[in-house]
């Protein structure tokens, strides 16, 4: 795959309004619709203990209504639109989005930018949304053995940094959090000078300009401040957990490496020769750990690796295995072999090849939805990398040499930055007890 | 709301839908064989053991290889298997030079899936350790004997990952024998969306199906049959918050009260925060993060399920507001206002279920499979248009009795064995 595939599909085209707010339009007509995403930079990474899921309690409370529009209406208008809405919160940002017919955009922008402004925080809403909020933690972690798991992990690996706390927050802080607290995280974090409008679709970048302008130009807020971040401490050194869980059946290793991200990599080449290495090991059933650990040894059942660069602070480069037989010694020494080969001998050229031809496609087969495209930037802005980094993805990723990526794998991918986490079943004499 | 969809047969009997869409350089396909769990007999896990190993391996290829040969041209190949269809989605990029080859591999192993039996003892370890997985799982848990308890003796009881024991007993023989009988060019539909010509669709889709036999269809599936008792299903599962699951079967595809159904449980329980459940539960009273109500049609017919999981000290109270939400709806009908709500909202977000590429070959696939007219969509969108609030309600009262539902608990023995 020496020539390039497709055209560019990165014609986006940006706007700042006099209060900060900046605005993003990529346009894509196969479709009459459009995604609307406001994102502001504030997310779990920058809470502290005491407040550890106010993020996304605010995130839950932005649903409670303004004067203008009470409780229940901002749905129910959104709705009759034929409109999806929803929000989510990760580490770095907290998002609110409509997706909906491209002429209707004008309504998603009237209530994001009502409540951008004049969301009404109230006590007896607050007691309601904890409860809700608190379930949603039940469903996603204290009641799976995984999600119990994963908590632990996090506080192990991360140990030191701002993404140590779940995004969800712990549980006696989203219990604490008060009125006062959430009404000053609004306050300093939901403004137009910290947030950014991203929309895709069927529309025509001007025109959304304008849009923009009128609805959100007119609002006022302080301006943004930068997060206080502590510093990391480099290198944490090797850290380990084991975890026993009651109700886990089966036996799951992770071996984590604090890497750089996208937006902390001292050249970007760093950030997608991780990439290429993670779809080097994974990337599909054709990969260097099915091919090894599941079909060959038959160590593990299934096995992955991942590496997301879309973070703030330094992200993480991960390989996930399930044991079949308890057996995670000689899993964990075959995992480090693979790790260690990847800087200890050349990659092949058709190893390189198809990484580059799947890290291509996933490019174009993600861009199938504008939902997705409106991610990309959303994510890259928040983090602070930028929405061009991913225009050169392609040319990256083609360029990016066997020598390069030797180095960078025998850089970070070592025993100092990692971390090991099992999740083990409780031994059968223990469940006696 | 049109979709211009192409449909022919290819020289060996398969069905073959297409919409053209050009824009970005992709390629989305469908083959789905009418060869679902259903067909299971007496041994669950049989369908999707033989689906999940159409990748791994042909007379000349190892598994090794055959993913190879996808990845290396960037494309993503994924199996799924349910009740009705098992299905092998592929996902590339329209360029010839990768487009071509991709297609030529996935028409081999379709073909001419080998079963090689370390390959079987992988996959069946896999499924083994999903069946390990869905048991620390209260939400799979519950889904799992939702199904077993409405469908009771009808094929779709039994659920398609299998159980420890049919698994372990599942041997290559048998998994050649199914894929002999059901994986038949007759017995096939394929659904094209992408960057592509008629021309070209039309030659993939020959590539794709002429290693199948002609074969013959599967013969239909006996219909599902309403309870005539109201089950409680208690599985007991150490956690804070007990998962529900209430109501019954309903349905398939192409029946006259489908639309009016649908809207009525849009109303009930649907999409975002402004259902009757999502309110009651959610916003007004804080019981759960999520309520929700769904209809989902098959071949055979389809099910009604009201589903809400809250903290285990308010299980009786959750139960008792989506009963009697569900009562209330089926004696007084939606009021105005509510009717009209969802029927908006309904509508508003046809064009959003045809966005993208997959999008679009998720309705078109299922338009081709279920035999729907080809303007189903825009018919069922103007019989959403001009349903009254009467219509729903007579529909509702046809199709579901809260005395012969059943309800499945999910939590710990002492909170669920306390209501009913």
């Amino acid at each position: 795959m020496s020539t390039t595939i497709a055209p560019s599909i990165e014609t986006i085209e940006s706007t700042v309004l006099d209060n900060g707010l900046r605005v993003f339009v990529k346009p894509d007509s196969r479709a009459p619709i459009a995604v609307s995403q406001i994102w502001y930079r504030v997310g779990s990474s920058y809470e502290q203990r005491g407040v550890t899921g106010i993020s996304h309690l605010l995130e839950h409370m932005m649903f409670k209504g303004t004067p203008r529009y009470p409780e229940g209406v901002f749905s129910e208008i959104v709705s009759r639109q034929g409109s999806r809405e929803n929000a989510f919160t990760g580490r770095d940002f907290t998002a609110y989005f409509e997706i909906l017919a491209a002429d209707r955009l004008p309504v998603a922008f009237e209530l994001e930018a009502d409540r951008m402004a004049n969301l009404d925080i109230r006590d007896k809403a607050l007691q309601t949304e904890r409860q809700v909020v608190l379930e949603e933690r039940r469903l996603r972690t204290d009641d799976r053995p995984e999600g119990r798991f994963l908590e632990r992990y996090g506080a192990v690996a991360e140990a030191g940094t701002a993404y140590a706390h779940p995004v969800i927050g712990w549980a006696d802080d989203i219990n604490a959090i008060d009125e006062h607290d959430l009404k000053h995280w609004y306050w300093q974090w939901y403004t137009p000078a910290n947030a950014n409008l991203v929309v895709t679709g069927a529309v025509d970048p001007s025109e959304v300009f304008e849009l923009a302008e009128a609805h959100f130009g007119i609002l006022q807020g302080p301006q943004a401040v930068q997060p206080c971040d502590p510093r990391a401490l480099t290198p944490p050194g090797e850290r380990r957990l084991v975890y026993r869980d009651a109700q886990s059946q089966l036996t799951h290793l992770r071996i984590g490496y604090r890497v750089p991200s996208f937006a902390t990599a001292e050249t970007e080449e760093d950030a997608y020769a991780l990439m290429m290495l993670a779809v080097i090991l994974d990337g599909g059933e054709g990969g260097r750990l099915t091919d090894a650990l599941v079909r060959g040894s038959g160590q593990a059942t299934i096995v992955s690796s991942a590496y997301n660069g879309m973070t703030r602070l330094d992200a993480e480069f991960t390989c996930h295995a399930v044991c079949p037989n308890n057996q995670t010694e000689t899993l964990e020494q075959s995992l480090k072999s693979q790790i260690a080969r990847l800087s200890g001998e050349p990659i092949s050229e058709s190893e390189l090849r198809r990484a580059r031809s799947q890290l291509i496609a996933d490019h174009f087969l993600n861009a199938d939805d504008i939902f997705n495209q409106a991610m990309q930037i959303g994510q890259l802005e928040a983090i602070g990398a930028g929405w061009e980094t991913f225009s050169k993805l392609e040319h990256k990723v083609q360029s990016i040499s066997q020598a390069q990526l030797q180095a960078v794998a025998g850089r970070y991918l070592k025993a100092e930055n990692s971390v090991v986490g099992i999740l083990s079943p409780f031994e059968s004499e223990a469940k006696c007890e | 709301m049109e979709l211009s969809i192409q449909h022919w047969c290819t020289d060996n009997g398969a069905r073959v839908f297409f919409v053209a869409r050009h824009g970005l350089p992709i390629v989305d396909l469908r083959i789905a064989f009418n060869a679902g769990s259903a067909r299971d007999s007496t041994m669950p896990g049989l369908a999707r053991m033989t689906s999940n190993l159409l990748l791994e391996g042909t007379a000349d290829r190892t598994a090794s290889e055959i993913s190879q040969a996808l990845e290396q041209h960037g494309a993503r190949a994924q199996i799924r298997c349910g009740r009705d269809t098992a299905d092998i989605n592929v996902r590339c990029l329209s360029n010839r030079v990768h487009l071509e080859p991709v297609m030529r591999t996935v028409g081999d192993c379709v073909g001419c899936a080998h079963f090689p039996s370390d390959s079987v003892d992988r996959i069946r370890q896999r499924m083994i350790a999903g069946l390990s997985q869905e048991a620390a799982a209260p939400m799979e848990k519950s889904e799992k004997g939702f199904t077993a308890a409405i469908f009771a003796d009808h094929p779709y009881a039994t659920s398609p990952g299998g159980e420890f024991d049919s698994l372990k007993a599942i041997d290559p023989q048998r998994l050649r024998s199914f894929h002999g009988r059901y994986f038949a060019a007759t017995n096939a539909t394929v659904t094209l969306v992408g960057d592509l010509s008629r021309e070209q669709a039309e030659r993939i889709a020959e590539q794709i199906v002429v290693r199948l036999p002609v074969g013959e269809r599967a013969p239909a599936l006996p219909p599902v049959r309403p309870l005539s008792a109201r089950p409680v299903l208690r599985l007991p599962f150490e956690a804070e918050q007990t998962h529900v699951s209430i109501g019954g079967v309903s349905l398939s595809y192409g029946h006259a009260d489908h639309p009016a159904l649908h809207l009525g449980c849009h109303i009930l329980g649907g999409g975002g925060l402004t259902s009757i459940l999502a309110r009651r539960m959610r916003r007004e009273r804080g019981l759960s993060y999520s309520s929700a109500c769904k209809l989902t049609a098959g071949a055979a017919g389809g099910r009604f399920q009201m589903k809400t999981h809250v903290r285990n000290e308010a299980l009786s109270e959750a139960l008792s507001v989506v009963r009697a939400s569900l009562c209330e709806l089926l004696e007084q009908g939606p009021d105005t206002d509510a009717l009209e709500l969802a029927r908006e909202n309904l509508l508003g977000s046809l064009p959003l279920q045809l966005a993208s590429n997959q999008d679009l070959l998720e309705q078109v696939a299922i338009i081709g499979f279920y035999n729907l007219p080809e303007d189903y969509v825009h018919r069922f969108s103007q019989q959403v248009r001009t349903l009254g609030g009467e219509d729903v309600r007579a529909a509702l009262r046809r199709h579901l009795d809260p005395d012969l539902m059943a309800t499945v608990l999910v939590g710990p023995q002492p909170v669920i064995s306390l209501v009913g």
